[in-house]
């Protein structure tokens, strides 16, 4: 379907933590200058699924990962991969908003900050916050706390935050689960303004704002990756009977 | 029946108020009981005179200055000791049964009665280390006192830090040293300070474990540096109040009023600071 080389590839990944396992043996590509929508019931995996990405589940005890995951042809998990310098290229944006408690400034800056970040940081602050579509409503207010912004506006400035170290892929783990529709649509607005410089894994319960906003969806279902492809397709056209009941609404 | 849960509910909050209103009360004409003895011989010129055997001519200059030492020292030796291993017990140690032994012991220490600890720095410190009867051996013995204090203080701020703050910080590819030096420990800090100054007020008033380790009661200098002996507030304080003679008791009185003082200076620095470290919750 598409010649272009993946950005991130997992072939036979599998994780479990402790003797429970999360994810049987998948083997994705998931393409540059994307959104790719991971969907499916909860605790199918899609959460691990993604934070395998950026290698966040290196802090969970007992978890273990078998089967390759490749980042740019680079194997991730190679034992001289250091994972600090995964997350510099793959930034990750949680399910809850969760600014630092300092300034609105400061969250977008302790990133490049620490990774000796040699630009002007005003122009970065600007930069990010304009990318992020949230400086009109903060350039006033950059010293204040990040905690008087609104639960939209937060996730928002996370979104800016990320970016401001200028990464090659954003994952996004249920982005707009504790936000209002309204925030909600921003977020999604605002996805679809990112996606032409940055790659985007987004993990979504809603399968509306999968279906809005991505390219390309894979399905889990049970750590088993079910259907994948153009989302479009997927969504009109389900080859697995599964993936039908699921997005009609039969389970799920 | 609802008249009656109305009823009980006005009943405990009476009786909460009562309760705190006695201890306010108590509290309230124990200060006042002090200042009408001690207000009448306190004056800047008590601050300047070193300790005599005729009361109209006794000063705490050097009790004064002892306590200032003192608690100096015993934050510089303390308070870093105290945040790393809070630090190392929530942040880098693996919890088993041996980090699990070592938060029983922590525990354990926090209640020690302070003279024992006088005994260990007796024999530690002013015997075994021959730093005899000087400030670093009071203020080691104090520290000691102190440590687990601020460590189970710091260790709780620490615990209340939210995860996601540290997710977010390793989400940014910052090492774990990054994560604990710029997020956890400021936002813990107003946590810390409070258990600091919480173990900094009760070294403060400690006369028992310096005694032990020989704080003299009569100093007729001001100490020069930390090899040199020492008295503090307290134990000033504890040598007057226990003389015959009422004048004396008067200006155990004007001491007291000068510890209070003390005390209230640090704890306001301490919440100073806590309110700049506040400013973005």
């Amino acid at each position: 379907m598409n010649q272009e080389a993946p950005i991130l590839k997992t072939e036979g990944l599998k994780i479990s933590y402790g003797s429970t396992p999360a994810i049987n043996g998948i083997s994705i590509e998931i393409r540059p200058n994307r959104v790719t929508a991971v969907i499916g019931p909860s605790g199918c995996g899609k959460s691990t699924l993604l934070r395998t990405f950026n290698r966040m589940n290196d802090f969970i005890p007992n978890i273990k990962t078998e089967g390759q995951v490749w980042f740019r042809g680079q194997n991730m998990f190679h034992p001289k991969v250091d994972p600090v310098n995964i997350r510099k290229h793959v930034g990750m944006v949680f399910q809850r908003p969760n600014p630092f408690p300092k300034s609105i400034y400061k969250n977008i800056t302790w990133g490049p900050t620490i990774h000796s970040y040699a630009g002007n940081l005003d122009e970065l602050v600007e930069k990010s916050l304009k990318r992020a579509a949230l400086w009109d409503e903060v350039k006033s207010r950059l010293h204040d706390s990040a905690f008087d912004l609104s639960g939209g506006q937060q996730q928002r400035l996370c979104i800016a935050r990320t970016i401001a170290m200028n990464p090659d892929v954003i994952l996004m783990d249920e982005p707009c689960s504790a936000l209002d529709p309204k925030a909600t649509a921003r977020i999604e607005d605002l996805i679809g303004e990112l996606r032409s410089r940055y790659t985007i894994v987004i993990v979504t319960h809603n399968m509306q704002q999968a279906a809005r906003i991505s390219d390309e969806t894979l399905f889990l279902y049970e750590g088993n990756l079910i259907e994948s492809g153009k989302t479009k397709a997927l969504f009109t056209n389900p080859t697995k009977q599964q993936t039908e009941d699921y997005i009609t609404g039969r389970f799920g | 029946m609802n008249t009656w849960r109305y009823r009980r509910q006005a009943l405990f909050l009476w009786m909460c108020r009562a309760l705190t209103l006695l201890a306010l009360i108590i509290l309230g004409s124990l200060i006042l009981h002090i200042a009408k003895e001690g207000v009448s011989t306190l004056s800047l010129d008590f601050l300047h005179r070193f300790p005599s055997r005729f009361p109209h001519k006794a000063g705490l200059k050097s009790a004064l200055y002892g306590t200032l030492w003192i608690m100096c020292l015993t934050a510089l030796i303390a308070v870093p000791f105290g945040i790393a291993t809070a630090i190392y017990l929530e942040e880098y140690s693996t919890k088993n049964r041996f980090s699990r032994w070592i938060q029983i012991n922590i525990t354990n220490l926090a209640g020690i009665p302070s003279i024992v600890y006088g005994l260990l720095g007796l024999t530690v410190f002013v015997r075994y280390l021959n730093m005899g009867q000087s400030l670093w051996a009071g203020a080691l013995t104090l520290s000691l006192l102190v440590l687990p204090i601020i460590v189970i203080a710091s260790q709780e701020a620490i615990r209340a830090v939210p995860n996601p703050i540290r997710e977010a910080g390793y989400a940014l590819g910052a090492h774990p040293w990054q994560v604990i030096l710029c997020q956890v420990v400021p936002a813990a800090l107003p946590g810390i300070m409070t258990g600091v100054i919480l173990a900094l007020s009760r070294a403060i008033g400690e006369s028992a474990p310096l005694i032990m380790i020989g704080a003299l009661s009569y100093v007729a200098f001001v100490p020069e540096g930390p090899g040199d002996a020492f008295t503090v507030l307290p134990v000033q304080i504890f040598n007057w109040a226990s003389r015959p003679q009422v004048s004396f008791h008067a200006i155990a009185a004007s001491g007291i009023i000068v510890l209070l003082c003390v005390l209230f200076t640090m704890n306001l620095i301490a919440v100073l600071i806590r309110h700049k470290f506040q400013r973005y919750k």
